[in-house]
């Protein structure tokens, strides 16, 4: 493409399939304890 | 449901249902701004003529490559591949398995943002005793059900004054691992005041992750963060962090700052932290009511949210800094199930007192109107957890129409609460500082691809935005 660059394809759509295990970290209990983001954590299926 | 932004000098587009990301340039990014979505037809002739200053063939070739995108399923995407009803049953399956055990409702630190009341929550000083911690521990064991992976926080107030507590609750925890199928992971969060060379080696050896408390600056640290005789902690802590670090190998830590609204150039602290050698950085916001005088207003935020762009860009290139909220993994991050629910307070995550009540969250110790039981005679009152299991995306209001709903998963129940009065109603000026942060995480990842190039500094300093300091 001339115009546009995909930097990441539909990732969230294909980890619907597989995900749901439970088995990953609490996002809060890694650093934050006070502000969240989940998009930093590992997944413990990968 | 697309989102079309700038940040550092990139043009990037979010698809927010299928996590698709664009880099685009300045053509497609004027007309996708444009559209609506879904895309038919040819470029529409209104479309075009709106935006003159780019020729008409370069706006329909443009048109073409957004329309093909489309199709691929990579813009305008819905999210009919989830059941939302479906979603919102999922978390009230969900097991405990994280503890944030309160081992001190003490602290040796008199921090003036503390949302604990300098370490109490309220409550009075203690300090857990082990039979207390270890009916937590066969409490969450019970609780886990078939979960294999169990997460404890030894938290506090200032959890090396309960060391022993501590040490015992780690070996107990470790003596069920086998039988009951577990893995325990263990954090301790500390002010470091109290680390010496013996419990710097067990907790390197002990502990998955430690998280060391640092605002940044002397004069920033020292201001916020002084001693029960009001002395600043800096010099006292810093050599201590720096020796833990030395011989932690490649475990997990995180040296964690909060800023308020009295260091809203807070990139500085960040870039300090980073010059005592620690690579693993978490600056945050301060957490309080409107009127707290620490905690970022909404007039703030224009400041803040050129400062964390001062930050994206001072990282760029940088090997040596892992800042945390910048650290967002497009491709292979959580899966979706887990991006609904967020953080799982109050039903997945709880917090344990020194007295062994229970609580949604270490937020909400002291709360007592959330007190959900007590790993003493094991009761948790499950009308409580099911109101945090049906916190998500698509329960709370404000997520429905926000293109970072699944980045960030809904936000933070005790911050909603501190601000609005409802754990649902979510605290728009946390929002906007979220949205920020991954708009620059976003452009630091096309950056960093190649896909985009390095921020441009014009030929003269302006105050248009934070590239020039």
């Amino acid at each position: 493409m001339k115009h546009i660059q995909t930097l990441n394809g539909a990732t969230l759509k294909a980890s619907a399939a597989k995900g749901g295990c439970g088995e990953c970290q609490t996002s809060c209990q890694s650093a934050c304890k006070t502000s969240c983001t989940v998009a930093n954590q590992k997944c413990e299926n990968q | 449901m697309v989102h079309t932004f700038k940040a550092l000098g990139q043009y990037l587009a979010a698809d927010v249902n299928s996590g698709a990301v664009h880099v685009l340039d300045a053509v497609s990014y004027d007309l996708l701004s444009r559209i609506e979505g879904p895309m038919e037809g040819d470029l529409p002739e209104e479309l075009a003529a709106a935006l003159p200053q780019h020729p008409r063939e370069e706006l329909a070739e443009s048109w073409d490559e957004l329309k093909s995108l489309q199709e691929a399923g990579l813009l305008f995407s819905t999210d009919s591949y989830l059941d939302p009803e479906a979603a919102m049953a999922l978390p009230k399956a969900a097991l405990v398995k994280a503890l944030c055990l309160h081992v001190s409702h003490d602290c040796n630190l008199r921090c003036r943002y503390c949302f604990a009341s300098t370490g109490d929550f309220g409550t009075g000083r203690k300090i857990m005793d082990f039979e207390t911690a270890k009916k937590a521990i066969d409490w969450v064991v019970a609780k886990s059900g078939p979960r294999r992976n169990i997460e404890v926080d030894f938290f506090g107030g200032e959890p090396l004054m309960a060391m022993d507590t501590v040490k015992k609750t780690v070996a107990y925890a470790r003596s069920l691992e086998e039988a009951h199928n577990k893995r325990f992971r263990f954090t301790i969060t500390t002010n470091g005041i109290l680390l010496n060379q013996e419990n710097i080696d067990w907790i390197n050896r002990e502990m998955s992750n430690v998280v060391l408390s640092l605002d940044g600056r002397p004069s920033v640290n020292d201001a916020m963060r002084p001693t029960i005789n009001g002395k600043g902690s800096y010099d006292v802590i810093v050599p201590k962090f720096q020796k833990l670090v030395a011989t932690r190998g490649e475990k997990d830590y995180y040296l964690r700052g909060t800023f308020t609204r009295q260091n809203l150039d807070f990139a500085e602290d960040v870039f300090h932290i980073a010059s005592l050698g620690f690579r693993h950085v978490s600056v945050e916001p301060a957490s309080g009511d409107r009127d707290d005088p620490y905690a970022i207003r909404e007039e703030d935020l224009p400041a803040v949210e050129a400062e964390y762009e001062k930050l994206a860009a001072g990282l760029i290139g940088r090997k040596d800094i892992n800042f945390f909220h910048f650290n967002v993994d497009l491709s292979q991050g959580p899966c979706v199930i887990k991006r609904l629910r967020g953080c799982g307070a109050g039903c997945e995550y709880v917090a344990v007192t020194p007295d062994g009540d229970i609580y949604p969250c270490h937020q909400f110790v002291g709360k007592e109107e959330y007190r959900m039981g007590s790993v003493h005679d094991g009761s948790f009152d499950m009308a409580i957890s099911d109101k945090f299991a049906n916190q998500n995306i698509y329960t709370r209001p404000a997520c429905r129409t926000c293109w970072a709903r699944f980045y960030c998963s809904g936000g933070c129940s005790a911050s909603n609460l501190l601000v609005n009065g409802d754990i649902s109603l979510s605290n728009e000026t946390a929002c906007a500082m979220e949205r920020k942060r991954l708009e620059c995480a976003i452009a630091m990842k096309a950056i960093s691809a190649g896909m985009g190039e390095a921020p441009a500094k014009p030929a003269e300093n302006c105050e248009d935005c934070a590239l020039c300091d």
